[in-house]
């Protein structure tokens, strides 16, 4: 009786030590702030998406962004997905020339592109968005806001990270300081400021509501499903949380036999 | 007529067939009749629920695998392309992609109740190595299939673990450039793990149905661990127990929609939307999260073979678990100690999660350590020895009159909790 009791309590105790030493969590080498939660119309399992922040994303997005970043994932025609018409979409598209495969003399050909064309990516290739970026590759910003940890939070705090390096801070070569980034160095320019696209719905062109509007657009990017997904969740869960229950009450009735 | 099996169905095809090939029969006497313990808890809910997530897999995969083009310069779009313009792409990539880290809870707990109430006991030995054979699988079949997305943590977790393999001396290098098929992990080594993701749910398949079979030839254990003595300690499994199965399902189907419809990504790495670059190492390769603690068993020690090796014991000592177990008492109940060393050794398990998830320094290095040594103190000292210092509370004479009074000097406390209220 005896010693099996000892035994549990030295046991025990070594769990017990475990235990507390792996809750003391050691401190991580921080140096790189913690994405600030921001308040998004898409959080949470009934939030929607504001289209008119998406729409102004857009505009920030063709306007500055998409200088440097593509968009490869994303057609034109997804465009319908933060409200766009048919026709705003046709115009939109239009504006770019893209490639149309090759002519009957096997002479590659140019046009507008169409709704069903890819968004125009800025550089034919990597290599060319290093050489025009000093070196650096600006990421394909299709599913930007699930390629990283802190989603939409984190980009917005990219892009309102920018600061002047602490004096003791050696800067590299073309590098910026920027609080959110890993490492506080990164090789984008600052892209957005107060001030850095007009607004036509009248909204004010504050580098917050700028950084918010076009993350709200990366957001629709990396997931167009989301409205539609979370609809459908909305209610299957609701369905099957009404199923567990009838399911348990008929379980009761045919067990109640038993006793 | 000889030859015809005896069947007394009334519909008259379903007759006609039962006799030619008793399908019906073999249903009804192993699923609809087949007496079951009254006492399961809802711990028995698992192994259903293990059989349906199969089930959702391989309908899921099968319609991801028309449109998935297994080529290194494709594979990434391929996959966003499902996500984006393939109808309802989306739900069947978050459902498969969801449904293996659902699979390996739904497992989990299920060996947890094997664990907790000795179910790896004689007779139940193979029936018990049989399921850890099932698990081994659905690791290949996951770590596969965690390929095939080709992203940075695709890339870089193939790379990582099949690199284990050149750790055996002399031949490890050459098992590992077979493995690849080539030089590094490429598109040889992409266009097999497809194929070989493809093929294992099928093997899986069929090793459940010796679990199954072996099941039906032990019957199944039960919350006391003691066989039942005879018709007032069963019930037919239908409808009894598929109505209690469904109260389970719908609470796992419930959670699984939460995890795919409000939150698909939750469980995933952010670096695998990331498309595969050999070129850049992610700051930290970490698997999926049921792989973690078999990470941390291999990150523990500085060699690699030995760490290759004990990631290996770390499966292997259950598989000979039914003879480290000395207790002759199988359900934790009747076993003062065990039953709170089992809850150790749980936490110790979720300390090697959480260790498998940070990188392997300073206290986190340490603590993976003990708690590795833990795992198999647990399994190769512990159980051996308790099996023999123990003494367990007097066991129930049967499932339908669980409470025994006197069979030895205990304190009146100890006395075997009455049976499960259903
Ligand atoms: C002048 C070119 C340029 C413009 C304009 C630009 N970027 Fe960038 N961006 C870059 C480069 C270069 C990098 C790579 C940075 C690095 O690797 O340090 C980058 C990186 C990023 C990253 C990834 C940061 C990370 O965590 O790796 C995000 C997000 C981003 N840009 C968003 C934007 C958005 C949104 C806009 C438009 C408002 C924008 N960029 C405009 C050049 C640009
Ligand atoms: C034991 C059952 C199975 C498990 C545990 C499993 C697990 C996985 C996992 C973890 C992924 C990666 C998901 C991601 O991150 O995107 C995946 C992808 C995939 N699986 Fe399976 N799978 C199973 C069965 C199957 C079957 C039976 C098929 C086909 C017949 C299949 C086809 C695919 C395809 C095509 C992909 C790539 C698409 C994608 O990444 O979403 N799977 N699987």
């Amino acid at each position: 009786m005896r010693r099996p009791l000892r035994l549990r309590t030295v046991l025990l105790h070594g769990a017990a030590v475990l235990l507390a030493a792996a809750l003391a969590h050691p401190a991580p080498a921080a140096e790189t702030a913690e994405p600030v939660a921001q308040s998004w119309s898409f959080s949470g399992p009934f939030g929607g998406l504001d289209l008119a922040a998406a729409q102004r994303g857009f505009q920030i997005y063709k306007e500055i962004c998409s200088n440097c970043h593509s968009m490869n994932q994303l057609y034109y025609r997804n465009l319908s997905g933060i409200g766009l018409s048919e026709d705003q979409i046709k115009a939109i598209a239009a504006s770019f020339t893209v490639p149309k495969g090759v002519d009957d003399q096997g002479q590659p050909v140019e046009g507008p592109a169409l709704p069903s064309s890819h968004f125009h990516a800025p550089f034919p290739n990597p290599e060319a968005a290093r050489a025009a970026n000093n070196g650096a590759l600006p990421p394909d910003l299709s599913v930007i806001v699930k390629a990283r940890e802190g989603g939409p939070d984190y980009i917005y705090g990219i892009l309102t990270g920018y600061a002047d390096p602490p004096p003791d801070m050696k800067m590299g070569d073309g590098m910026m300081y920027n609080k959110q980034y890993p490492g506080n160095q990164i090789a984008m320019p600052q892209p957005l400021q107060d001030g850095s696209v007009t607004y036509t719905d009248g909204t004010p062109n504050t580098l917050s509501q700028e950084a918010h509007d076009v993350v709200t657009f990366l957001t629709f990017a990396a997931n167009p499903e989301m409205i539609e997904r979370k609809r459908m969740g909305v209610r299957i869960v609701l369905f099957l949380v009404m199923m567990t229950g009838v399911t348990y009450v008929v379980k009761r009735k045919i067990w109640a036999d038993l006793h | 007529m000889v030859g015809l099996h005896k069947s007394e169905f009334a519909n008259p095809v379903v007759n006609w067939i039962d006799q030619r090939l008793p399908l019906f029969s073999m249903m009804k006497n192993e699923y609809s009749s087949f007496p079951t313990p009254k006492n399961f808890n809802y711990f028995w809910n698992f192994g259903a629920l293990a059989m349906i997530n199969l089930m959702i897999m391989v309908a899921t995969g099968v319609f991801l695998a028309m449109h998935y083009t297994p080529n290194t310069a494709m594979a990434f779009d391929s996959v966003e392309r499902i996500m984006r313009d393939v109808n309802y792409g989306w739900l069947l990539r978050y459902v498969h992609m969801n449904g293996a880290s659902m699979f390996f809870i739904v497992v989990y707990i299920h060996i947890f109740r094997g664990l907790y109430y000795g179910s790896y006991k004689n007779p139940r030995e193979l029936l018990w190595m049989l399921g850890v054979v099932i698990l081994l699988l659905m690791m290949a079949t996951a770590f596969m299939g965690y390929v095939l997305p080709w992203g940075q943590m695709s890339y870089w977790g193939a790379t990582v673990i099949t690199n284990l393999f050149s750790a055996f001396p002399v031949v490890g290098e050459s098992i590992v450039t077979w493995l690849w098929g080539g030089f590094s992990v490429d598109n040889a080594t992409l266009n097999r793990f497809f194929s070989l993701h493809y093929l294992l749910p099928f093997v899986i398949i069929a090793v459940v149905f010796l679990h199954v079979i072996a099941l039906h030839i032990t019957g199944s254990n039960n919350p006391l661990g003691i066989e039942p003595k005879g018709p007032q300690d069963t019930i037919p499994f239908h409808p009894y127990y598929t109505i209690k199965d469904s109260v389970g399902m719908c609470v796992y189907l419930t959670v699984f929609a939460i995890l795919v419809f409000f939150a698909p990504n939750f469980l995933g790495h952010p670096d695998n939307y990331i498309p595969a670059n050999p070129l850049a190492t992610p700051a930290d390769v970490v698997p999926e999260w049921y792989f973690l603690p078999y990470y941390a068993i291999l990150r523990s020690v500085p060699n690699k073979l030995i760490g290759v090796l004990m990631l290996f014991g770390s499966i292997g000592v259950m598989f000979i678990l039914p003879w480290l177990d000395t207790s002759p008492v199988r359900s934790a109940r009747f076993r003062p100690i065990y039953r709170q060393l089992i809850w150790v050794f749980v936490i110790d398990c979720l300390v090697l999660g959480y260790v498998g998830a940070k990188p392997p320094q300073g206290s986190i290095l340490l603590i993976g350590r003990v708690a590795t040594a833990y795992y198999f103190l647990h399994y190769l000292v512990i159980l051996p020895l308790l099996g023999k210092l123990e003494r367990p509370l007097p066991l129930p004479e049967s499932i339908s009159q669980p409470v025994t009074r006197g069979g030895g000097p205990l304190p009146a406390g100890a006395a075997a909790t009455p049976m499960e209220k259903v």
